[in-house]
């Protein structure tokens, strides 16, 4: 089982998930709305891998140190169009390619990726932008080993993240499409928004469906069932091995 | 006609064909003298008694900050580059060409991007891939490419003082030092210009001949084609 990799400097494709080449690690992704539960299960998982001695590199979305910076002033002076919202999100997502995740899997390590190019292929879209615009922004992006979307009713997402939040940010809410004047009732109309692309997501890319309204402990051991076809030999428990 | 094109997609909140003003963009590489040009027309187009701004690359509010502390330590990947410059034009096509525009004002753009096109495929980007980027992007009214030859730009870039960094492309492996990397590099983009000049139909000017005769000449073309676009009702501009 080898990894998948767009190289953008070769390729004539214009959209995500078209063209491959091998590489050695494996990349794991979950997707889904806030309060979905989809971080706690990687975090979970995470655990797990590390203990049976696998390599784990950890990728956020939105967590390029040196384009953060700028995401960040765009949000906060409420600068950012669909458009621009669309494009510093790639920016950072590219670096993060390039200098994490792309050197991470061609060194045969586990990457964890917390939201993945379909949370851009979701928002964008909901924000107005050109779909296969959006897919071919992201071209360079490497596909992942098992991609898992986790599948929660809107009702139940929002009851997890408005209970202990005290206030919803302006771009989360989706404030800037004008949908509604009241944050709470503007974050649910968006959401419910993204819920309806990521459903046309599961099926074009055909991203594993995880129900998330089962107990945590549920979600985790399917998780781990699924991938673990997928996991190369663990290195690090054959070094401890040999060290006793 | 009224209004613009997009070269491929709409803008979320944009109607194009809206847009009363005009886009006329100067392009050419590295010391050519495209300032210089643009404030020539500048000058020239406010005798007539036309309304102009002026744009330029990385000039964002959004976005020029961090590209510079970006470029400081060479910190970001290539890929990143690319689309990080896309933000910072998407930005000022939003917050300040499209304004412009919809004010009915002549916006004069050092370098659109079309540079942006050919530093990216020079550092290794699909070229398909990177005008996908830009799809998004107003078709220009005009396209004025200063051309010149790697020979004649040396001079030019010796008497405003040292190679820069980037400029000479010394983020890739392009030569030994700046100077030979400066040719290469240069060697690269002007390639790539002049296949985009046939591509989208640059005016192209000889950068080599008499800065006064080519900023006469350029004056005169730009405000024939203003004067001509009003005459055809082209335009909604307010006559001067």
């Amino acid at each position: 089982m080898t990894m998948q990799v767009r190289d953008p400097s070769t390729s004539p494709a214009r959209s995500y998930g078209t063209r491959a080449s091998p590489l050695a690690g494996r990349l794991f992704i979950v997707e889904g709305i806030d309060g979905s539960g989809k971080s706690t299960q990687l975090t979970l998982l995470a655990e797990w891998l590390k203990a049976q001695g696998h390599p784990v590199v950890f990728s956020e979305w939105n967590s390029s140190a040196i384009v953060r910076a700028t995401t960040s002033r765009g949000k906060r002076s409420r600068s950012l169009t669909p458009l621009t919202f669309s494009l510093i999100h790639a920016t950072d997502f590219s670096d993060r390619i390039e200098r994490e995740i792309v050197p991470s899997l061609k060194a045969g390590a586990i990457v964890l990726a917390d939201r993945y190019v379909y949370t851009a292929f979701a928002r964008d879209v909901v924000r107005g932008l050109d779909p296969s615009w959006v897919r071919s922004l992201y071209h360079f992006a490497a596909t992942p080993t098992r991609a898992f979307y986790f599948r929660v009713p809107l009702e139940i997402a929002l009851r997890r993240i408005l209970s202990g939040r005290l206030k919803l940010k302006w771009y989360e809410a989706g404030m800037d499409l004008g949908l509604h004047a009241d944050p709470r009732e503007s974050y649910r109309v968006f959401q419910s928004r993204i819920l309806i692309e990521y459903e046309k997501l599961v099926q074009e890319y055909g991203l594993g469906v995880m129900d998330a309204t089962q107990p945590v402990e549920v979600q985790q051991r399917i998780l781990r069932e699924a991938i673990a076809p997928h996991l190369p030999e663990p290195r690090g428990e054959a070094l401890i091995h040999e060290r006793i | 006609m009224n209004g613009f094109e997009s070269h491929g997609i709409g803008i979320p909140g944009v109607d194009p064909t809206e847009l009363t003003g005009w886009l006329i963009v100067i392009e050419g590489t590295d010391g050519v003298g495209r300032t210089t040009h643009v404030n020539r027309l500048k000058a020239h187009l406010e005798r007539l008694g036309y309304g102009v701004a002026v744009t330029g690359l990385n000039r964002s509010d959004l976005a020029s900050r961090g590209i510079r502390r970006a470029k400081q330590g060479n910190t970001l990947g290539s890929n990143a580059f690319n689309l990080f410059y896309a933000t910072d034009f998407a930005d000022r096509l939003e917050h300040q060409i499209i304004p412009a525009l919809r004010s009915g004002f002549v916006m004069l753009t050092d370098r659109y991007l079309y540079s942006l096109i050919a530093r990216a495929i020079v550092r290794g980007a699909d070229p398909v891939w990177i005008k996908r980027v830009y799809d998004f992007s107003l078709k220009p009214d005009a396209v004025y490419y200063l051309r010149i030859d790697v020979p004649a730009l040396v001079p030019r870039v010796l008497a405003k003082g040292a190679f820069d960094y980037w400029e000479s492309g010394m983020d890739l492996p392009m030569g030994a030092d700046l100077y030979e990397s400066f040719i290469h590099y240069q060697q690269r983009v002007i390639q790539e210009l002049d296949l985009l000049a046939t591509e989208y139909h640059f005016h192209s000017v000889d950068a080599t001949r008499d800065l006064e005769e080519n900023a006469d000449a350029l004056c005169a073309h730009v405000s024939e084609l203003l004067q001509s676009g009003r005459r055809n009702g082209r335009r909604r501009i307010p006559p001067p």
